[in-house]
Formats: structure tokens, C-alpha cells, sequence
């Protein structure tokens, strides 16, 4: 298992790698950073004070290796808008952010396996019909617009929950419904599928030829092997359900690091919106190595290898 | 119903829901088998062989519909036996070995698990002892150093190592009657040979009932004390093994038999026979000889009821008396 | 066996693929239902102008936020008007033709790259195929909504800078499946066969490995249309897609948002015609999978 361990860390981090060129370089999309930087009414010599402030005047690679070396080191630089080192903004804000993905990702599970498990036992019945509904419905959802209803319904009419905030728990209830219902529909897809090519299996006729019930028959010996590819799927989602915690935080106002990268963008904040990309496709970088370490020991064939 | 008998199964019928009618994929089968005894039941791939065993197991899906006559395992009554009845059943006193060894077992638990799990649902019996035992059946099954064994995962095993698992596994319990469907079929040609002689020593050790099922004479042949032939979901002969290879009397049977080579009787470089065509589709009605739209003697009568013919224990159905011995030895 | 009409003999007449297809088409019903919304709103986003009962850009600062008629409204403005008082019917008509071009026009793009990258790496294997994978590694670990938004607000809101962004972030799923199909295709005798007849690379991948990826490509395309379409209305909601005084779904719920406490339909509409829209185009997207490759149901 060591040399498969070794092989994916060692892509994860040239993709690692690539993505921290990618985001550097958006700095340069605009053509002119210090120009960007100074605003529209800013005089010539303005825009030069900017770019040896910032160090545009050298060489792209030069500025990018820079960079990259503070970065590895937790220095994202400062803040343009906030006047504050980035690396302290970011990590008071995903805090926030990543017990939110974590409530996310608990809640999809939670409604996605046992529904993806029921459907799967009986197929094109009632519960089969509500998850294949619900799945369909989840990926048409646009998560902003399921967010605002919620906060009609459960803040405006029933007034039972708060719009926007992060002090309690009930802060939280209405953002992981969404963010995890963004993240539902596939993992309970594959868990249906996963369970129903399983119970199809050669392996669980001999469970039953050994008198097992059906429920040792489901849960030890379908479960345990249809699980291992939502293992995978759920880190993925996870990756994902942190890069979209953007929309949920700005449409509940939970002041995590999606949030701030809403405001950092709006306000041309470039360091701080290239530390978050950065980061946040490092948790997605982390999560998948880590779910295919994870899914190589659940699977003993790739265990032993 | 005599004493010893352990099975007895009388007009066993199965029935599967198909696009546009039912595919009436067992008809009307008789059999019956004694302690001890190994019948086997031998046919083309889709002669409703396997189905016939998972019917005596309980393990058909929901969709297909089984009725019967007699179907009478010891002293239960396996037609009106509860679930819970039929799963104390499994693995415990019936037990079941399949074609296929590399998928039929779970790739996520060690084989000292699965096999330890079948002892653990039917005694009461400590994680040791059933250890215990499943170092002696891998032992009996012809693994070496089967203590370093358990530990391992199927994906280690060869298909013949996997099999002599699947063995042990259904023999964990000491059952009176083991169902082995095709055991030998996935594996090599030197394998099949030591598999198959180890479930003949096996049964005779144990006197334990088995009902093998082949599309091979030749392991037939070998083993078995009673013969089934099943074509297109009938039983069309049935009878000792003796008679029925001495004595062929259907023609579907004559027709197996020529498929295979037999040393001393076959010419060096003569051609073997085949059947022609191939096992019709069973959807709908279906009465009268399944085998007609191969049989080189078919007649219109064979549209009708066939008469079985032939004396217990050896019988066949077939509209001719001698089964068309005599038409085939003149035409011959 | 000259008896012919002898039920066993009659062999089974299986239909023809092409009457399969038709059959489990008509049988579809999220298949039909997909395509009858789909195709209604493409024909309302096409005859916008005549369907519309005002111009969505005349502001009226006399009759803002008017009630839809169903709230008791009058039938001048069907689904009232927003805080400029501009006709919501006519905004919502107009937001299809936004959506639907803005979908239709960024899966065409993704799908060119992602195709292109995916039968490369599928065909050729080897190095391609492992630096493509990378790079759709590489595509999934950036947050999308994130970096598109940042692009957008770099280089200014525009329908084309909107619509190149997405065109250009989301061909992953293409890569992913088009990789999968060609592999598998590429496998089989008969491509041996083209090669060893002495076809080149172009026509094999012309004439035997498109015809038959094309069944998959088609219902990614449809997916991704979705997909595309749900990022638009995210990155106009969030204010950094579409910009005002454009008419896009988003965007109007994002106006709507402000005045959510005292008229939610300002929100509910816009966001409900989205919803209908993507989920059509889901059900779509699905039902010709199950039509097409039954066998890749999951």
C-alpha cells in the first residue's frame, strides 16, 4: 500500500502545484495589476508608487516564486482591503466555514446512505420514487434561491429560525440543509447503485445460501463494500461543498471564508482572493489523497498491494 | 416416503414473470434422494438445473413463482417452512457450493471470517472453537498450513484455493445435504479432477446427501449413484447411473452421451456427435416434448401429453416406446 | 420438422434498435416531460419580443412592486413589478433567452475542449491520457463559483466574458466521460480491425469512435447545459455575473432578495422558473441516457 500512498501524495502535489500557479497568475488576468489595484481615477504616477510598493515591476516568475515560498510558510501577505496580514483573516474565518462543510457533509450522509440503501433494496417502490425524486429535485436546486426560501418560511413566517449570523446552533440548522442537500443527490445515486450491483453479487447469494438474515446480509456484507466508493464521493463533495460555501455563507451572512471571499472579490482584494482559492483547493486536494488512503485500506485487494 | 429418504421433491414447478407472458422455466420435476446418496442433475446451460437448487434452498428472488406437489426436506416441509425456518435451514443442514469461485465470496472480509460466520449463525459456539473448526475443514478441503490461511483475503487465492473454501465453508456445519451447482465448471482441467474427488471422499466421510449439477457426463459418469437428465425444464430421464449410460433412452440423452468421447468406444478420428439447433424459448404455453425441435424422431404426437415410459427406477418420457432405439439403429 | 407453425419453433423476433429507442422514448415519461418544458421555454426565449407585454428595461417609478395578479394584481403586469417598476413577466421572458444562450453557448465550448481531451486521452492512452487526467485533477481542485467569480470581477461582467468563464471551467465532466466512452470503444475488435485495414488515426476517430460516444456526449452536453445554467444565476445572484439592467433570473432574485421580508414573490418566481428550467433540462439529460444506454442506468 506504501507505494500507491507514495504515487497519489506525489500528484497531489504537482496538482497542488499547479492550481497555486494558476491562482497566482489570475493577479495578471487583468493586464495590469497595479493599474487594477489603483483604481480608475488614479493618476500614472500613482499607478507606478503601486507597482514597486507591490513589486509588479518584476519579473512575473520572480513575483510568483515569492509567492509561493511566504505561502508554504503560512504568509499569504496583506490584505488590500483589510490592511491585515491574509493568513490571520482566513484562518478566523474558516473556522466558521469548515464546521459548516463538516454539518454539510454529516447531513448529506446521514439522509443519502439510508436512503440510497432503502431504494436499493427495493427498487421502483414508494422510497425508491422519494429518492430518485429527491436526488433529481437537489441537482436542479439553485442552492441561493432553496437558502431564501428557507429564510421565508422558518425566519419570516414561522420565525423559529434566524436569517443570518453564526452565534448558535440554529445559526447553523438552515446553511446545512443547503449546503448539504448541494451535496445529497450524488451520494445517495451511488449508494443506490453501489448497493444495487452488490446485492446482485455472487458473494451475497453465498451469504444467504449460509443462512444469514437479510440484515447481515445488507449491512455486513452489501453495505461494507458498496460504502467504499461513497467514501471517496463524500471527500469529493466535501472539496466541493467548501468552495461553495460561498453562496450559503453570503445568502445566511455566516461570516466564514466563503463570505470573505465574496467581499474580497467585490473589493478587488486580490492577495486575500488568491489565498482562498489556494486554500480552498488545497482541503480538496487533502481530502481526495486522504479518501483514496482511506478507500485503499477499506478495500483489502488494493490494501495488500 | 421411506425412512432414509432426505429429500423428495414431486412436480416442482417454477415460473418467471416475462416481458409479455411467463417463461415456464421448470415443469412438473420429480426426485427424490437418499442419505448418503449423490444424485446428479445434468443438462445444457438455461435447463432450469440451477433454479431447481435455489428453489430447494429458498434463496429464488421474489419474482419467480414456485409451486409443487411434495417438496420434503428430513421431516420439514420446505413448501410451508417460515423464513426463519428456511435460513436455519441454510448452511446449516442444506448447504450450497456455486460455479463461480472468484466472485462467490465476499472480496471485503478474511476467508477465516466467512468461513467462521457460517458455524457462528447456527451454534452456539465461541470465536475459538469455530476457529477451530475452520482450520480443521481447510485441513480436510486439502489446504496447507490452513492457520495462516484465515487471515487472508479471497483476491489472495487461486480459483481451486477459493473453491476448497467455498467447500469447507458449506461443510462448516456438518449438513446432510449439499447442493454443489456446476463446482468445477470456472476451474482447470487439473483442478476439476481433484475438486470433484474431493467432494466424492467428502460425502461418503460424512454420508452426506449431495445433488451434483453438471453439463458434464463425464463427471456424472464418475460420481454419481442417481442420474437426472433435464432438458428445457423437464426432467426427461431419470434413473441409477448404471442403466442410464448403459441404457440410454431418451433421445436427448443418447445425444449427450455422443458429445462426449469415451476411451475404448470412440474411434480414433471419428467425429462425435452434436445435437442440432438450439433450447427453444419456453415463454408461453408449452406442452408436449420440449425436445421435439431437435429430435431427429419428432412426430406430430409429440405436440401432445408424453408418456412416461420404462420401469421405476429408470423411466424417461418419450412418445416412443424404446425412445427411438430402434428408428435411430436403422437410420444408422 | 416441416411443422411450421409449431409454437417452440417460432423463433423470437426481436425489434429493431432504432424501434427500441422509439418505444422507450414514448414510454419515458421524465424523458417527455423534460423535453416538452425545455422546448416551450427555448420557444418563449425565441419569440421573446412578441410574447412579452412590455419592454423589460421601461422603468416606472408609479407602479413599483405591483402585486402579481394572483396576489391582487391587474392583468397589465401578470407577475407585478420590481422596485423600478419594470414588468416582471416581461423580465422573466427575457431571462430565458439570457439562460438558455448562456447555457447553450458555454457547454458547447466546455464540450469542445472536454471532448477533445477526453478521446485524446481515451485513444492515445499513455502520456496524453495521464497528462489530461492530471489536468482534469487539476480543474476539479479549483473552486469553481470562486474562480469564476474572481475572473468575472477582473475582467468585468459582460454576457461574453460570463459565458467564456464557464465555458472554460466546466469541461471536466466532458474530459471524464468522453475518456471512459473512448477507452472503452477503443478496445473493441473492430476499431483492431479499422487499424489493421490501414485506417488513420483522424478517420478512425471519425467514423468509428465519435458515431459512437455520440449517444453520451449528447446527454453530458444536456447535463452540463444545466450545470452552466445554475452557475450563471449563482454569479449574477452573488452580484458578479450578469449586471443590471440585464434580465437574468439570478440577477432578479438578487434585486428580489432586498425586499424579501414584504414581497418573498419577488424571490419565489425567478428562482421557481429556474428551478423548472434545470430540472427539464436534468430530466432530459437522463431520460436519454435511459433511452439511449439502458445498460448505464445507475
Amino acid at each position: 500500500m506504501l507505494p500507491f500512498i507514495l504515487k497519489r501524495l506525489g500528484l497531489a502535489l504537482l496538482v497542488a502545484f499547479t492550481v497555486s500557479f494558476i491562482s497566482f497568475s489570475l493577479l495578471f488576468l487583468s493586464g495590469d495589476p497595479a493599474a487594477a489595484l489603483a483604481g480608475e481615477t488614479a493618476s500614472g504616477e500613482d499607478i507606478e508608487a503601486i507597482r514597486t510598493l507591490y513589486g509588479f515591476d518584476r519579473p512575473m516568475m520572480v513575483q510568483y516564486g515569492e509567492w509561493l515560498f511566504s505561502a508554504v510558510r503560512g504568509d499569504f501577505g496583506e490584505s488590500y482591503y483589510f490592511k491585515l496580514p491574509v493568513a490571520s483573516l482566513i484562518t478566523d474565518r474558516l473556522q466558521v466555514t469548515m464546521l459548516l462543510g463538516l454539518c454539510g457533509i454529516t447531513f448529506a450522509l446521514l439522509t443519502a446512505v439510508p436512503l440510497g440503501v432503502a431504494a436499493a433494496i427495493r427498487p421502483n417502490s414508494m422510497i425508491d420514487r422519494l429518492a430518485l425524486f429527491l436526488s433529481v429535485a437537489g441537482q436542479a436546486l439553485p442552492s441561493f434561491w432553496f437558502g431564501l426560501i428557507l429564510i421565508v418560511l422558518f425566519s419570516i413566517k414561522f420565525q423559529i429560525l434566524p436569517p443570518s449570523g453564526a452565534e448558535s446552533w440554529r445559526h447553523f440548522v438552515m446553511p446545512t440543509i443547503v449546503l448539504g442537500y448541494y451535496a445529497m443527490p450524488a451520494i445517495m445515486r451511488l449508494t443506490r447503485a453501489g448497493m444495487l450491483d452488490v446485492l446482485n453479487s455472487d458473494y451475497i447469494r453465498t451469504a444467504r445460501a449460509k443462512g444469514a438474515g437479510e440484515g447481515r446480509v445488507l449491512f455486513k456484507h452489501a453495505l461494507r463494500n458498496a460504502i467504499i466508493p461513497v467514501v471517496s464521493l463524500a471527500a469529493v463533495q466535501m472539496g466541493f461543498m467548501l468552495g461553495g460555501s460561498i453562496v450559503v455563507e453570503s445568502v445566511f451572512a455566516l461570516h466564514g471564508a466563503g463570505y470573505l471571499a465574496w467581499e474580497s472579490i467585490a473589493r478587488n482584494d486580490l492577495p486575500t482572493v488568491q489565498a482562498l482559492i489556494l486554500i480552498f483547493s488545497m482541503f480538496y486536494i487533502t481530502f481526495t489523497f486522504l479518501a483514496d488512503v482511506l478507500n485503499a485500506w477499506l478495500d483489502p485487494r488494493m490494501r495488500s498491494a | 416416503m421411506t425412512e432414509d429418504t432426505l429429500l423428495e421433491v414431486r412436480n416442482l414447478t417454477l415460473d418467471i414473470p416475462a416481458g409479455g407472458g411467463t417463461l415456464h422455466a421448470v415443469r412438473g420435476i420429480d426426485f427424490d434422494l437418499k442419505r448418503g446418496e449423490t444424485l446428479s442433475i445434468v443438462g445444457e446451460s438455461g435447463s432450469g438445473k440451477s433454479l431447481t437448487s435455489l428453489a430447494l434452498m429458498g434463496l429464488l428472488g421474489n419474482s419467480i413463482k414456485r409451486s409443487a406437489d411434495v417438496m420434503r426436506f428430513d421431516d420439514i416441509d420446505l413448501l410451508t417452512a417460515s423464513r426463519k425456518t428456511m435460513r436455519s435451514l441454510r448452511g446449516n443442514r442444506m448447504a450450497m457450493i456455486f460455479q463461480e469461485p472468484m466472485t462467490s465470496l465476499n472480496p471485503a472480509y478474511t476467508i477465516g471470517d466467512q468461513l467462521m460466520e457460517a458455524l457462528l449463525l447456527h451454534r452456539r459456539v465461541g470465536r475459538a472453537k469455530a476457529r477451530e473448526r475452520a482450520v480443521e475443514l481447510l485441513e480436510k478441503v486439502g489446504i496447507t498450513s490452513a492457520g495462516s490461511r484465515l487471515g487472508q483475503y479471497p483476491h489472495q487465492l487461486s480459483g481451486g484455493l477459493r473453491q476448497r473454501v467455498m467447500i469447507a465453508m458449506a461443510l462448516m456445519c456438518e449438513p446432510d445435504l449439499l447442493i454443489a451447482d456446476e463446482p468445477t465448471t470456472a476451474l482447470d482441467v487439473t483442478i476439476q479432477a481433484q475438486i470433484l474427488r474431493l467432494l466424492v471422499e467428502l460425502t461418503r466421510e460424512m454420508n452426506m446427501a449431495m445433488i451434483l449439477i453438471t453439463h458434464d457426463l463425464g463427471v456424472v459418469a464418475r460420481v454419481a449413484d442417481k442420474v437426472a437428465v433435464m432438458y428445457a425444464g423437464e426432467l426427461v430421464e431419470t434413473g441409477p447411473a448404471r442403466p442410464v449410460f448403459a441404457r440410454p433412452s431418451h433421445p436427448y440423452t443418447r445425444g449427450l452421451l455422443r458429445c462426449i468421447p469415451q476411451p475404448g468406444k470412440t474411434a480414433r478420428g471419428a467425429d462425435l456427435g452434436t445435437i442440432p439447433g438450439i433450447v427453444p424459448s419456453l415463454i408461453g404455453d408449452v406442452t408436449g416434448c420440449a425436445f421435439r425441435t431437435r429430435c431427429a424422431h419428432a412426430q406430430p404426437t409429440c405436440r401432445k401429453q408424453i408418456p412416461v415410459r420404462g420401469e421405476v427406477p429408470h423411466q424417461f418420457r418419450c412418445v416412443h416406446a424404446d425412445g427411438a432405439i430402434s428408428a435411430e439403429r436403422e437410420t444408422a | 420438422m416441416s411443422d411450421i407453425t409449431d409454437p417452440l419453433t417460432q423463433e423470437f423476433q426481436a425489434p429493431s434498435p432504432r424501434e427500441m429507442l422509439k418505444q422507450r422514448a414514448k414510454g419515458h415519461l421524465g424523458l417527455l416531460t423534460g423535453l416538452g418544458i425545455v422546448g416551450l421555454l427555448a420557444l418563449v426565449a425565441i419569440f421573446a419580443p412578441l410574447l412579452a407585454p412590455h419592454d423589460p428595461y421601461a422603468q416606472s417609478l408609479m407602479t413599483r412592486m405591483e402585486p402579481p395578479v394572483f396576489l391582487g394584481g391587474d392583468w397589465d403586469h401578470p407577475l407585478g413589478t420590481d422596485h423600478l417598476g419594470r414588468d416582471y413577466l416581461s423580465r422573466l421572458i427575457y431571462g430565458a433567452r439570457v439562460s438558455l444562450m448562456i447555457g447553450a453557448i458555454a457547454a458547447l465550448i466546455s464540450g469542445v475542449i472536454g471532448t477533445t481531451m477526453g478521446v485524446a486521452a481515451g485513444y492515445f492512452g499513455g502520456k496524453v491520457d495521464a497528462f489530461v487526467t492530471f489536468l482534469i485533477n487539476v480543474r476539479l481542485a479549483m473552486p469553481v463559483v470562486l474562480v469564476a467569480l474572481a475572473v468575472v470581477a477582473i475582467l468585468g461582467g459582460s454576457l461574453t466574458v460570463v459565458i467564456c468563464v464557464l465555458g472554460l471551467l466546466l469541461w471536466d465532466r466532458f474530459a471524464v466521460v468522453m475518456r471512459a466512452s473512448t477507452l472503452q470503444i477503443s478496445r473493441r475488435d473492430y476499431i483492431a480491425a479499422a487499424r489493421a485495414v490501414g485506417a488513420s488515426t483522424p478517420r478512425i476517430l471519425l467514423t468509428e469512435i465519435m458515431p459512437n460516444i455520440f449517444n453520451n456526449l449528447i446527454v453530458v452536453i444536456t447535463l452540463e447545459m444545466a450545470h452552466a445554467i445554475l452557475l450563471e444565476a449563482t454569479l449574477s445572484f452573488l452580484g458578479l455575473g450578469v449586471q443590471p439592467p440585464t434580465p437574468s433570473w439570478g440577477l432578479m432574485v438578487s434585486e428580489g432578495k432586498n425586499m424579501m421580508l414584504f414581497e418573498p414573490w419577488l424571490v419565489l418566481i425567478p428562482g421557481a422558473v429556474l428551478f423548472v428550467l434545470v430540472l427539464a433540462i436534468n430530466l432530459m439529460g437522463d431520460g436519454l441516457r435511459d433511452v439511449t444506454a439502458p445498460e448505464n442506468r445507475s
